[in-house]
């Protein structure tokens, strides 16, 4: 079973879960999240018709495995796997699966929300909305790389130039082992 | 010199193609090849300009634009990612 799964198709959790959990009685805690398609977007009157969600073949699952590499390490994660859907997707589709296995909740619950945070501001996907007044690009937000800072990551997608991005990096990393922030 | 394979992604992708070949100087950043890239007309420019926030790869790791990229590499300009 691989890890990661870059697909058009959609996935069920039930199933995934399952798998994951397939052989190991020692798992004692899964825990899991989905993304899926509103219909509107914040901060936009326009509904949402569609959205496309383009990605970088080849980096997409090599940068999410290096996230699941590096959740393994900061979290006592059993196992974990990560979906995530390319293609023209619709309001209420699901995009993206994260699914961790351990021995208790604690590890699990913060196992899940590292790999989002860590997805939402490195991995190579773009979405681009359709709505009554065409097609636009989706924004990346302030508040994933904040989101993202919280865990000692770069967190600096958004920044304006990488020079901001190795300061961001600097100061992150900073903040988390230092009491002086 | 070597020339090197420029891919594009997103809204980048719309304005200047998927991919593009540039001349690789010795030694050259990635910052160097971005300025290289906006000097090449209008469109360029109002991209890639500096200001906005264009993140790069090279041979698909995410990279800042103080790495040297050398003439085999496989780079990338592309929008803030916006997945998940």
């Amino acid at each position: 079973m691989p890890r990661v799964s870059i697909q058009t198709a959609d996935f069920d959790l039930s199933t995934e879960v399952a798998a994951l959990r397939v052989g190991d009685a020692g798992v004692g805690a899964v825990a899991s999240f989905i993304g899926t398609v509103r219909d509107r977007h914040s901060g936009v009157a326009a509904e949402v018709s569609a959205m496309e969600l383009e990605h970088y073949p080849g980096m997409t699952e090599k940068a999410i495995e290096a996230m699941i590499d590096e959740a393994f390490r900061r979290f006592e994660l059993r196992a974990a796997r990560v979906i995530h859907r390319v293609g023209v997707l619709q309001p209420g589709d699901q995009i993206v699966l994260v699914v961790v296995a351990s021995v208790h909740r604690g590890q699990a619950f913060q196992g899940c929300e590292f790999l989002m945070d860590y997805l939402k501001t490195q991995a190579p996907f773009w979405k681009k909305e359709t709505t009554p007044e065409g097609a636009h690009w989706v924004d990346a937000r302030v508040a994933d790389d904040k989101a993202a800072a919280r865990w000692g990551l770069p967190g600096a997608n958004t920044a304006e130039s990488t020079s901001a991005a190795s300061a961001a990096a600097a100061a992150a990393a900073a903040a988390s082992t230092s009491a002086n922030s | 010199m070597a020339a090197v394979t420029i891919r594009y992604f997103a809204s980048l992708r719309e304005a200047l193609g998927a991919s593009e070949l540039i001349e690789l100087g010795a030694a050259q950043t990635l910052g160097q090849l971005r300025d290289a890239l906006i000097a090449r007309g209008p469109r360029h420019a109002a991209v890639l300009a500096r200001g906005r926030a264009i993140r790069c790869a090279v041979n698909q790791v995410m990279a800042d634009e103080t790495v040297v990229v050398t003439g085999s590499a496989e780079v990338a300009f592309f929008p803030p990612v916006t997945g998940g």
